[in-house]
């Protein structure tokens, strides 16, 4: 059934507040490392001060002797296992490669790869004991950019990693771990055809997830091999496929608990600490607790993808565009498996374009691996594609908006990565951003607008999810995806509104890997597409049912029962001949029917809606600093239908701040060792609340057909614009582009002083 | 494993015998905002921690003739409350304003922010432009001496095993007398200065300066008196002339490093910047004084 009528909905679409928000509010809910196990030991892990560095040898002698010291391990104690490509995460992973990433394995690649792991009695002796193992390495050249990385004579990482998708196979190993394309049409022809054409260059770099919750666990595996892991992650099923194949274990042997999550946005969409937890418990006989500081998180994990974009756009006089390509190189960090993929094929998916060409890069270097990261890959691209699209507007003398409204893609245009398009909502973004306020906003000295459009796919997948009819009339949802954004509360509202009862009557609880059915994890801004089509079905198989008791008590036929606003009507022939039973009645004598009342549905779910955005940005100059000061910011989405609006615009100003924090501060500073030099919060900066301005959600809804009540994911796309549009805000307000992130306040002020030479002492 | 002492004595006199008579490193707590997370990132294992806060005369804010006598442990949030030491100093209270956030102001103190002797610390270039005095206790009894003379380098003061601050001495303002302070930081909160300067000036009844301090932060190993800036200024009314000249010598002083939280050639214009609008800022306060 669908619901894609919003006049008749009563609960989706209001605003409750979330069943998990008080405890979070006053400091109560459990996250990874609030946890606690009689016996517990504390884990800590020894890391790489080196970026790239032969394990010549490991003495754990020394920090074993230490009293209190339990267990160490190290990659011996992981078994070796070969190279397969693992479908357990958000974007491309190897098993061989994340257990070597979970614990260096004859090398190690970059700053703060795990190296070893003590587990003694308190947090302090197994710090004092990871700080005596004793690791012999033979260092080696390192290379931290991504050209550098691809030049010939670039160290090389793995010697056996040889460059896919170029013909013939190579014979010599590489940084590049595989090279892909995208074609439509015929680029050299439309290049030709092209009366104005533009090429561009831009540069994006690596950045955190910023996440405020450090990665931590506590695992226990027990004498006879079952194992618990309670962690924070965005995914127990993943946590657990993970560390079952990385460990050897039986997945029936593992029950993962998700934790309350503190932020992952992607960052925790694969595992760090429990597959090396494990191996401690599993030595120590006792259980095993590790929670990161936030230098290790910052040298250890994540970071997204940064890289180079380049861009060629070729148009005709009167705007349209007939041909484009796209050229990215992405930094997978140490192991292969960059987002590139979805970089290229996001690029230009906003557009119609007769001729485009897409080659993608994705190179290794010594930096820790990729995680992803809202919308993977996609911010990179879109950066360049779309400042070079402004600049193209600029030369063409066209209005920006208008030049993405002569060029849309809309109902049926083949997009050049391959899909036509159905139900998409991009051009309707246009149209809400050209009649918003906003854009009539007159601009003063040193200010200026920048407008920016992103796509990003959204994914459905597998989930399972139950409803349970309580005694009294109450409901319980089942289901499995960590909460990272208010799921839980619409969750419970699609199936309010399914079974016709009140919001608060409804709990959703997301259970562990043993207690529900499988759920790939929370990413991809499936959740509410997938799970809640999970939700909604399973609530209307309740319905069903109880439409059944209702004619059991009655003795009619159960064809002959409507069910609405939580009631058994009679119907048809018997239509007001009984009283009408509400779901606390039928509950109340559920035993007498056939027994309690509830309902399973796993599925995987297709027909995810593409999410389109576009963004309005204002920004203001401090000529003399060099600093921006974003004035206004309104983002325009295609979000479907919102199922909660304040968790749907939650979404959406936290993708922009992130964005914005992408585009003027927040870059990774290696010295010339290649150690991280920035590992905190003080000089890695992400934005603070009094950097920003209030940012104006404003949701379109161009429902998805494929989803019962039209929702469209909606996390991430969120943060594809915003650079673009920083960007192009600051190129606007003093003429200059700046095509390399950060758009830092000493990178504005050095381009700022070309065009106006100021009085230097220096000189 | 790691072990720390700690004490919190009632008078200067036991501070003064519990530092000497340690025999490792000893450290003074203030505020803590500063040595509690060295202690915790592991750059620091003092042996002994001694806190000052529970010794009366070194918390608060007293007038004493023609000085403020502000106690070194006193925290931010008891200097910008306080009335007339916020009118007679704006300066000093705009960079007790810009450490941190109203909670680690609720802790940090002067003395720490001195003491920790980071070039970037945001009370000590006003405090310095205001020429205040520190009074240093130690096993050789007191001493007084200009604030500028405590640090000697990054991390590193002059104060000999055994003293601290005691209190700083700050002389109340003249007639058309006023101070400003300003950083620059790429955010707007929570971030260590790039460039600080501090200006304080003394106008005659024409508006035009007579006397001048101009103080940088994190452009040198340690806090920057710039006489030439304060010459600049000395016989001047704030015309553009006087701003650019102030500009120069506000360039020319500086000797900074390239990090992470700025390039050489950065700072050096950003200092000239703030240079010129810190005296702006100070003028027009000193003006209004008239
Ligand atoms: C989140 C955060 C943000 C911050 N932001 C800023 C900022 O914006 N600007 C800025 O300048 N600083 C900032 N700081 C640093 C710190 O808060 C300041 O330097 C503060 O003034 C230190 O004062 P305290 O009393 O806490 O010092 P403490 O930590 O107590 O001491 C610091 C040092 O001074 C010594 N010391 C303390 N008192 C005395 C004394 N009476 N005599 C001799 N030595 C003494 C201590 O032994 C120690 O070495 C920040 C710190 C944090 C944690």
């Amino acid at each position: 059934m669908t619901y894609l009528d919003k006049a008749s909905l009563k609960v989706v679409g209001t605003r409750p507040i979330r069943p998990d928000g008080v405890d979070k509010v006053i400091g109560r809910a459990a996250f990874g490392a609030d946890m606690v196990l009689p016996g517990m030991l504390w884990g800590k892990v020894a890391r790489s001060p080196h970026a790239h560095a032969r394990i010549k040898s490991i003495n754990i002698d020394k920090a074993l002797a230490v009293p209190g010291v339990k267990a160490i391990v190290t990659s011996a104690d992981l078994p070796a296992i070969p190279s397969e490509e693992a479908f357990v995460g958000e974007g491309p992973m190897n098993f061989r490669d994340l257990s070597s990433n979970c614990m260096a394995r004859g090398k190690v690649l970059y700053d703060g790869h795990a190296v070893a792991a003590v587990a003694a009695t308190s947090p302090a002796i197994a710090e004092e004991a990871a700080a005596l193992i004793e690791v012999e390495y033979e260092v080696l050249p390192h290379v931290i950019d991504v050209e550098d990385a691809m030049k010939p004579d670039a160290p090389v990482l793995h010697d056996d990693l040889f460059t896919q998708g170029i013909d013939p196979k190579p014979a010599k190993a590489s940084n590049i771990a595989k090279r892909i394309t995208f074609t439509k049409g015929d680029f050299a022809q439309g290049w030709k055809e092209a009366e104005v054409t533009i090429e561009r260059r831009y540069t994006t770099q690596p950045v955190h997830q910023a996440y405020i919750e450090p990665h931590a666990c506590l695992v226990s595996v027990g004498a006879d091999g079952q194992c618990t892991i309670f962690s924070s992650s965005q995914g127990q099923f993943m946590v657990r496929a993970y560390c079952a194949k990385l460990l050897g274990i039986d997945i029936a042997n593992i029950r993962a608990t998700p934790a309350e999550i503190g932020g992952g946005f992607g960052g925790k969409t694969l595992v760090y600490l429990e597959p090396v937890a494990l191996a401690l418990s599993k030595k120590a006989g006792k259980p095993v607790k590790i929670v990161m500081s936030r230098e290790e998180v910052f040298r250890g994990t994540g970071p997204a993808a940064g890289g180079v974009i380049e861009v060629k756009y070729g148009a005709k006089k009167d705007g349209r565009l007939v041909a484009a390509e796209l050229v990215v190189k992405l930094q997978a960090g140490a192991f292969p498996g960059s987002p590139v993929g979805p970089a290229c094929m996001c690029g230009f998916a906003m557009y119609d374009i007769p001729h485009v060409n897409i080659v993608g890069y994705d190179v290794v270097s010594n930096r820790p691996k990729v995680a992803a990261y809202r919308a993977p890959g996609a911010p990179n691209s879109t950066f360049g594609t779309e400042s070079c699209l402004d600049e193209l507007a600029i030369e063409l003398k066209i209005d920006p908006l208008k030049l993405r409204e002569i060029n849309a893609a809309k109902e049926g245009t083949k997009a050049a990565h391959g899909p036509t398009w159905a139900n998409i909502g991009y051009t309707q973004t246009l149209d809400a951003a050209k009649a918003h306020p906003h854009m009539k906003i007159a601009l003063g000295p040193n200010q200026g607008r920048g407008i920016a459009s992103g796509f990003w796919f959204n994914i459905g997948g597998e989930s399972a999810a139950s409803v349970y009819v309580n005694e009294d009339g109450t409901a319980t949802v089942v289901e499995g995806n960590p909460d990272v954004g208010g799921s839980r509360a619409s969750m419970a509202m699609m199936a309010a509104e399914v079974l016709g009862i009140a919001y608060e009557r409804v709990r959703a609880v997301v259970a562990d890997t043993s207690s529900t059915g499988y759920c790939f994890l929370t990413g991809g801004s499936r959740v509410t597409f997938a799970t809640g089509m999970a939700v909604t079905q399973a609530a209307e198989k309740v319905v069903v049912e109880l439409k059944k008791r209702a004619a059991m008590i009655w003795d009619i036929s159960p064809d002959a029962v409507d069910w609405k606003d939580g009631k058994a009507y009679p119907a048809g022939p018997n239509a007001g001949s009984f009283e009408p039973l509400s779901l606390g009645e039928i509950a109340l004598k559920a035993g007498r029917t056939g027994g309690p009342i509830s309902a399973e549905v796993s599925i995987n779910a297709q027909g995810a809606g593409a999410g389109f955005a576009t963004h309005i940005c204002d920004v203001e100059i401090d000529r003399e600093t060099g600093h921006v000061k974003v004035l206004r910011y309104t983002a325009v989405q295609d979000v479907g239908r919102a199922i909660h609006p304040s968790y749907v615009e939650g979404q959406i100003q936290g993708g922009v701040t992130q964005g914005i924090g992408w585009a003027l501060n927040e870059e990774y500073v290696y010295d010339k060792h290649g150690r991280l030099d920035n590992a905190g919060f003080l000089d890695y900066r992400i934005p603070v609340a009094s950097d920003m301005p209030m940012i104006e959600a404003v949701m379109v809804e161009v429902p998805n057909p494929r989803h019962p009540f039209g929702a469209r994911g909606v996390g991430e796309v969120p943060i594809v614009p915003p650079m673009a549009a920083v960007a192009n805000a600051i190129a606007d307000a003093i003429g200059t582009r700046m095509r390399d992130l950060p758009m830092s306040p000493p990178k504005l002020r050095a381009a700022l002083d070309l065009q106006d030479p100021p009085r230097l002492a220096a000189e | 494993m790691p072990r720390v002492s700690y004490t919190a004595p009632a008078t200067v006199d036991e501070a003064v015998k519990a530092l000497a008579g340690a025999a490792g490193l000893a450290k003074v707590l203030s505020g803590g905002t500063d040595l509690l997370v060295q202690l915790k990132s592991g750059r620091l294992a003092p042996e002994l921690i001694v806190d000052m806060k529970r010794i009366p005369e070194m918390i608060g804010i007293r007038e004493e003739g023609e000085f403020f006598v502000i106690g070194a442990a006193t925290p931010g949030v008891m200097l910008s409350a306080h009335e007339r030491l916020e009118h007679a100093f704006p300066g000093i209270v705009e960079g007790v304003d810009l450490i941190g956030s109203t909670q680690i102001q609720g802790r940090a103190s002067i003395a720490g922010n001195l003491c920790n002797a980071s070039p970037a610390a945001d009370s000590v270039p006003p405090v310095i432009a205001a020429r205040a005095t520190a009074v240093i206790a130690g096993p050789n009894g007191r001493r007084e001496v200009a604030v500028e003379a405590i640090v000697i380098g990054p991390g590193r003061t002059s104060l000999a095993k055994g003293e601290f601050v005691v209190e700083f001495k700050v002389p109340k303002p003249k007639p058309r007398q006023c101070d400003a302070y300003l950083r620059f930081i790429p955010r707007t909160e929570m971030d260590i200065a790039v460039v600080g300067c501090a200006v304080n000036v003394t106008l005659d009844a024409g508006g035009t300066c007579i006397d001048a301090r101009v103080v940088l932060g994190a452009v040198a190993p340690t806090q920057l008196i710039v006489d030439e800036a304060a010459q600049a200024l000395i016989g001047h009314k704030l015309d553009a002339d006087t701003l650019a000249k102030l500009d120069l010598a506000a360039q020319r002083a500086c000797k900074p490093i390239t990090d992470k939280r700025g390039t050489i050639e950065y700072r050096i214009k950003i200092a000239g910047v703030l240079a010129r609008r810190a005296a702006a800022i100070a003028f027009e306060r000193a003006a209004a004084r008239a």
